[in-house]
């Protein structure tokens, strides 16, 4: 099973990312489950959301404590939040940055482990007008995991976002390519 | 058969209304239960269930009205939540003495104060006695089928009984997972028209509810008590038969590897799913643990709930509400009672977790299932012990 936690702040589409991950494994006949942290819901404040994935039936729900993965949607939150808190040794750490990969290894008070890099909000202020950067990060989340199809996700978008599905998945796409690993 | 699909669970459970055909809707909006009657009304809206959604002032309204159409023979839904379900409490002591079979989800929530969103029981657990059936999800599949199982249990004229279906607010109500809607085909098949042999009728008219004087109070709650008792048979056979039509099962009391274990855990709700993790994994270690849930709650299934712990030696009974001065939470109390007198029976510890959204996690069930080892010896001092909590 992998787990995944998402940190945002209320308003940047934090909890629909974590639905679409979990949608589009449920459609490609995964099991998955996803559910906000459940706070009194404010834009601006520090939100997060969580996503099971697992070829088995899920029995699981406390909140996600160790995360093989962690996707960061703000890039302010690194400062406030730790957000490696619990992460499992192998895992990812996904961040919407523009910043260079030493700089964010401090940030994240010294961090030796993977790390997925992508400026999202400048990908999200071109492609979508705004800087809502949940469906681009699902881009950066693609390119570092690879653990739902991008057509399943591209549905999924579709389903949720009707007539703007084709900017965020251009979003997506363009975050796909621009992903920086650090391994 | 229905696709799976991914569905927030509330929104299954408003589809789950839409298949079983409901009429009419009269629900008050409070948080968990939000999702559930923003989508039926929207349902109702655009046109893809025929029904009447009345837009009430108050939770003590919402039920109201529902009494109302229901005793027309209309087939009636509400859901609520926490304070809203305690401003319901006067109506809901009238609707199974009426004999009025709605039905109503209630997304189970912390009782203020402290104000708390956020999931437990104490809801619920202080409406054990308003005679409705109860019943408990502890998935979004099961939230689904038991919603449309609970109109058939309901309006069964040999039942005519309101019905809750519990779900966990937030921890199951606000969750994205996979889930089978029946078709409609099959849940028409399933569960058939309301057709009330009374019901209000001004052509026909009939009195519902007069004055019990003391000569037929008695009596009249009586015949409810043995009637509601009577409930049972009904719901063992739809479930029969739902096992039959959708092969999955259901039982008053629901176990989790039990066979040979000498310790059990008992959880409500969906917290369950978690607490079989920690069984599985307890079960690698050797550890002879098991787990107990009660999906059928009320009318108590105390035959099954006895058969089911007889070979146990220690029973952990986790309640998710405080009973502020009692001898137990509210399940372990009931379960001591009902244990009592029984010809064979182990002992019971009592734990109290989860309150106002505490998470209940895999390491605390295994801590809940090794305290409960620990009374194998000795018996426990305390009426009940509190998992989780900070002391300092």
């Amino acid at each position: 099973m992998i787990e995944i936690r998402l940190h945002g702040r209320g308003g940047q589409g934090a909890v629909t990312s974590a639905e679409l991950i979990a949608i589009s494994a449920i459609n490609q006949d995964k099991y998955a489950q996803a559910f906000p942290s459940f706070g009194p819901e404010r834009r601006g404040a520090p939100v997060m959301a969580f996503v099971r994935l697992s070829d088995e039936r899920i029995r699981l729900r406390e909140k996600v404590y160790h995360p093989d993965i962690v996707v960061v949607l703000d890039p302010s939150l690194p400062t406030i939040v730790k957000v490696t808190d619990g992460l499992k040794e192998d895992g990812w750490v996904i961040l919407n940055s523009h910043k260079d990969e030493k700089t964010l290894r401090e940030m994240l008070g010294g961090y030796q482990g993977k790390m997925a890099v992508v400026d999202a909000t400048k990908i999200a202020l071109e492609v979508l007008g705004l800087p809502i950067t949940n469906t681009t990060m699902l881009g950066a989340f693609l390119k570092a995991t690879g653990l739902v199809d991008r057509k399943y996700l591209e549905e999924a978008l579709e389903h949720r976002f009707g007539r703007l599905a084709e900017k965020n998945k251009a979003a997506m796409a363009r975050a796909l390519e621009e992903t920086k690993l650090y391994t | 058969m229905g696709k799976k699909v991914a569905k927030e669970v509330s929104i299954a459970i408003a589809d789950a209304v839409k298949l079983a055909r409901a009429e009419v809707i009269a629900a008050y909006p409070i948080t968990p239960q939000t999702h559930i009657v923003e989508h039926l009304s929207e349902l109702v809206a655009n046109g893809e269930l025929d029904a009447e959604y009345i837009t009430v002032e108050s939770e003590h309204s919402a039920i109201s009205a529902s009494l109302g159409a229901v005793a027309t023979g209309a087939r009636t839904f509400t859901s609520t939540s926490s304070q809203g379900l305690a401003l319901m409490h006067e109506i809901l002591f009238i609707a199974p003495a009426l004999r009025l079979p709605v039905v109503m989800v209630v997304a189970n929530r912390a009782l203020s104060a402290p104000i708390s969103i956020w999931n437990d029981h104490s809801d619920i657990m202080a409406q054990r006695d308003i005679g409705w059936i109860q019943l408990w999800a502890e998935n979004g599949q099961e939230a689904v089928d038991l919603v449309i199982q609970a109109f058939r249990i309901a309006e069964d004229r040999n039942v005519m009984f309101p019905t809750i279906v519990n779900i966990d607010g937030f921890t199951l109500s606000h969750v994205i997972e996979p889930v089978i809607l029946p078709e409609q085909e099959e849940v028409d098949a399933f569960l058939p028209p309301f057709r009330p042999k009374y019901k209000l009728d001004p052509r026909k008219p009939l009195t519902m509810g007069p004055v019990g004087v003391p000569e037929i109070y008695f009596e009249a709650k009586k015949a409810q008590d043995e009637a509601f008792k009577n409930s049972r048979k009904v719901i063992l056979r739809v479930w029969k038969d739902w096992a039959n039509r959708f092969g999955r099962e259901y039982h008053p009391v629901e176990t989790y590897r039990l066979e040979d274990a000498e310790i059990a855990l008992l959880i409500n709700g969906s917290l369950a799913e978690t607490a079989m993790t920690a069984v599985d994994k307890m079960r690698e270690q050797g550890k002879k643990v098991g787990l107990i849930r009660f999906r059928l709650w009320r009318p108590f299934p105390i035959q099954e709930f006895r058969k089911a712990v007889a070979g146990l030696k220690v029973l952990g009974v986790i309640d998710r509400a405080l009973t502020p001065g009692g001898v137990g939470g509210p399940l372990g109390t009931e379960v001591r009672a009902a244990l009592y007198n029984a010809a064979r029976r182990p002992r019971v510890v009592n734990f109290i977790a989860g309150l106002g959204g505490r998470d209940i996690t895999v390491e605390d069930f295994e801590e809940m299932a090794d305290r409960a080892a620990f009374y194998m010896k000795k018996r426990p001092k305390e009426a009940y012990e509190t998992i989780g909590v900070r002391e300092s």
